[in-house]
């Protein structure tokens, strides 16, 4: 059993940078706007707070340089989109492809060098506990951080007056207008504080969980966080219950290759990208009509558990989701 | 006033991005001069670079012609780069299986399976996009990834070299199969005709036919087309099939023009390259020819980097995407 323990709290430790991204992409696409750059955001944040962190020997200066650079990232995306007026869309993707290639250049003297790392820190007393101590309290403080944060996104949108405009901001702009408030401005805000969590995140590679910097050195992750935004229907605690779950086949595939070394590992590597296009289409054709009316023609015993499952994985996307606002 | 802004801000646009080009190279401690001399001159230096540079913009128009396509009709196909990988291995298929067949033959052969397996593949997010829901975004991603994926392990499995496996790449294609190469340049000349042929068949056909109206149609608005009786769906996966086809040729090319082999890295990029060329020319075919002599230009001129200045070669890419990025700066709101 307690091999299994030890697994789970691998899974929680290796989601934690996909959590803390996914959250802060989550709070920017409630408020309607999506950062496409999320991938190159993390890599330069990545390299960024391992620089930084190896030259002044300071951990959290590292981590506040990782998030002032995922902020900025995100200002300039805002800059060029909610001010501008350009799409979302392009805006991101260029930012992604920038931020990849200046982490590359600006990052190639800090490649494979020994750098500070995040220290483990049990808690006392409760690392000891039977099963909880070991799955939840050994970790290290980002990590301990990224289980704060998921109830602490879940309460700023659904209990505080803040998540409600937050809300508003991504399903009816026009009503956020009407009540007096400047839906661009807190458009702002809200894309800067996502990225400065996308950018923590990123620092959570680079000084935690992969402890140093190559290039590239994210494979992908960035992408993946923003499928599975998508796939937790843009509620904080489904969202990170897809961190986890991706996270966990991420470790199943990392176990199955050297048990089942048949598998070509080609095909480990590209799986979670393939997992990730199945996912996006299960989730859509769980709200598709066509599914609906499918399940109504079977039997009746097997209808009430489909539709369950059904009702369970579907997802609505804020209705202004990357529409530009336009004052009335 | 208009006509001034319509010179001025495309400046405007240039100077932000050599600025921040500029500033990176200078937190490296290099002189900038020396490195733009380097990236925007030294494709330029040697007959052997410019072969490079014009063996680099061969692959790349196409892709950039195919997506000026798509984005015409509205569409974000991220998937090129996987479209490109497809289309080399397909194109792979006919050349080893019947080496010995003449090479005339056998390149039409490799050109015709090579579209057919990147259209395919770019079928492929139409169909997820149209019956699944999922977004041209991420299908297109997932399927690079896949692609990749799909040409690492023809590498290192069924194709691998008789002596032994290696990340390197298949074993050379016979002499005679390589497309014919000036000798010492790397230049093969029928890759750039292709090339630019298909952009005049493009242009041709986005701005004089029917068909490119209903395209530029549907990329407009979609909702009113569909109304007006446009085939919306239809025109979007013929578009799809049709920059998937020209990106598989683009990757037919890197196999039987520049590489010839299959190597893992076999797309190099070169997909994405064509994303931010397509974005940056607004599907403009007048643009594209410029863009893309520039951008194979940078990328072949900044290969020299690390050896003469010690920095990384990354700094194109960062010149290029700066440009794009204020590009849409100056673009009218949407």
């Amino acid at each position: 059993m307690d091999q299994l323990w030890i697994d789970i709290a691998a899974i929680l430790a290796v989601a934690a940078p996909l959590v803390i991204a996914a959250m802060g992409e989550t709070l920017s696409e409630r408020a309607g706007v999506i950062n496409l750059s999320l991938d190159g955001t993390m890599l330069l944040a990545a390299m960024t707070g391992f620089a930084v962190a190896l030259n002044t020997q300071n951990l959290i200066l590292g981590f506040a340089a990782a998030a002032l650079v995922g902020a900025l990232v995100a200002a300039i995306l805002g800059v060029f989109s909610l001010t501008l007026g350009q799409s979302q869309t392009a805006v991101g993707f260029v930012l992604a492809l920038l931020c990849t290639d200046l982490s590359s250049f600006l990052g190639a003297p800090f490649v494979r060098l020994p750098g500070p790392a995040v220290p483990f820190m049990p808690i006392p007393g409760l690392a000891d506990l039977p099963v909880f101590g070991q799955i939840l309290f050994r970790h290290d403080p980002v990590i301990y951080a990224s289980f704060l944060l998921v109830p602490a996104t879940a309460y700023l949108l659904y209990g505080t007056r803040l998540g409600l405009i937050v809300r508003a901001l991504g399903e009816r702009p026009a009503a956020v207008y009407a009540r007096g408030i400047d839906v661009t401005r807190w458009r702002y805000a809200m894309l800067i504080l996502g990225g400065a969590l996308v950018g923590i995140a990123g620092a959570a590679f680079s000084l935690d969980l992969k402890q140093g910097w190559s290039y590239r050195h994210t494979f992908g992750s960035g992408w993946i966080v923003l499928a599975i935004v998508i796939f937790g229907g843009w509620r904080p605690l489904r969202v990170a219950l897809g961190c986890y779950l991706f996270a966990a086949l991420e470790i199943v595939a990392t176990r199955s290759q050297s048990t089942l070394p048949g598998i070509p590992s080609q095909i480990i590597q590209v799986a979670p990208f393939v997992l990730m296009i199945l996912v996006l289409a299960l989730v859509n054709l769980a709200s598709s009509p066509t599914v609906a009316r499918w399940i109504a023609t079977l039997p009746s015993v097997l209808q009430r558990p489909l539709l369950v499952v059904v009702y369970r994985l579907r997802a609505t996307a804020p209705a202004a989701l990357g529409q530009p606002f336009e004052r009335p | 006033m208009k006509r001034v802004a319509v010179l001025i801000q495309p400046l405007l646009a240039l100077v932000a991005a050599f600025v921040l080009t500029t500033l990176a190279l200078l937190s490296t401690g290099v002189s900038p001069l020396e490195a733009y001399r380097l990236i925007i001159f030294g494709a330029f230096s040697t007959p052997v670079r410019l072969s490079d540079m014009i063996m680099l913009a061969a692959p790349l128009l196409l892709c950039a012609v195919g997506l000026s396509i798509t984005f015409t009709g509205g569409l974000y196909n991220l998937g090129v780069e996987g479209q490109m990988i497809i289309g080399a291995i397909a194109a792979m298929v006919p050349l080893r299986l019947w080496p010995d067949w003449p090479p005339l033959l056998l390149w039409l052969m490799a050109a015709l399976s090579g579209a057919v397996g990147g259209a395919l593949w770019a079928l492929l997010i139409g169909v997820l996009r149209r019956y699944a829901g999922v977004s041209e975004i991420f299908a297109g991603l997932g399927m690079n990834f896949l692609a990749g994926g799909l040409a690492l392990y023809m590498v290192l499995g069924p194709w691998r070299r008789q002596t032994s496996a290696s990340l390197s790449g298949t074993d050379l294609l016979p002499r005679e199969l390589w497309l014919p190469t000036i000798d010492r340049l790397r230049l093969a000349p029928a890759a750039p005709v292709i090339a630019v042929l298909a952009l005049a068949i493009v242009w041709w056909a986005l701005t004089q036919t029917r068909w490119g109206l209903e395209v530029r149609a549907v990329g407009l608005n979609p909702a009113a087309s569909e109304r007006l009786g446009i085939a919306t769906a239809r025109r979007m996966a013929e578009t799809l099939a049709a920059c998937g086809a020209l990106a598989g040729i683009a990757g037919m090319l890197q196999v039987v023009a520049v590489h010839h082999a299959l190597i893992p890295n076999i797309s190099s990029g070169i997909g994405l390259l064509g994303l931010l060329v397509a974005l940056l020319s607004r599907a403009d075919p007048r643009w594209l020819l410029p863009i893309v002599v520039a951008f194979a230009a940078f990328t072949v001129g900044s290969i020299q980097l690390p050896l003469t200045l010690g920095i990384d070669s990354a700094i194109a890419g960062v010149l290029q995407g700066a440009l794009v990025l204020f590009a849409l700066a100056t673009r009218a709101r949407q």
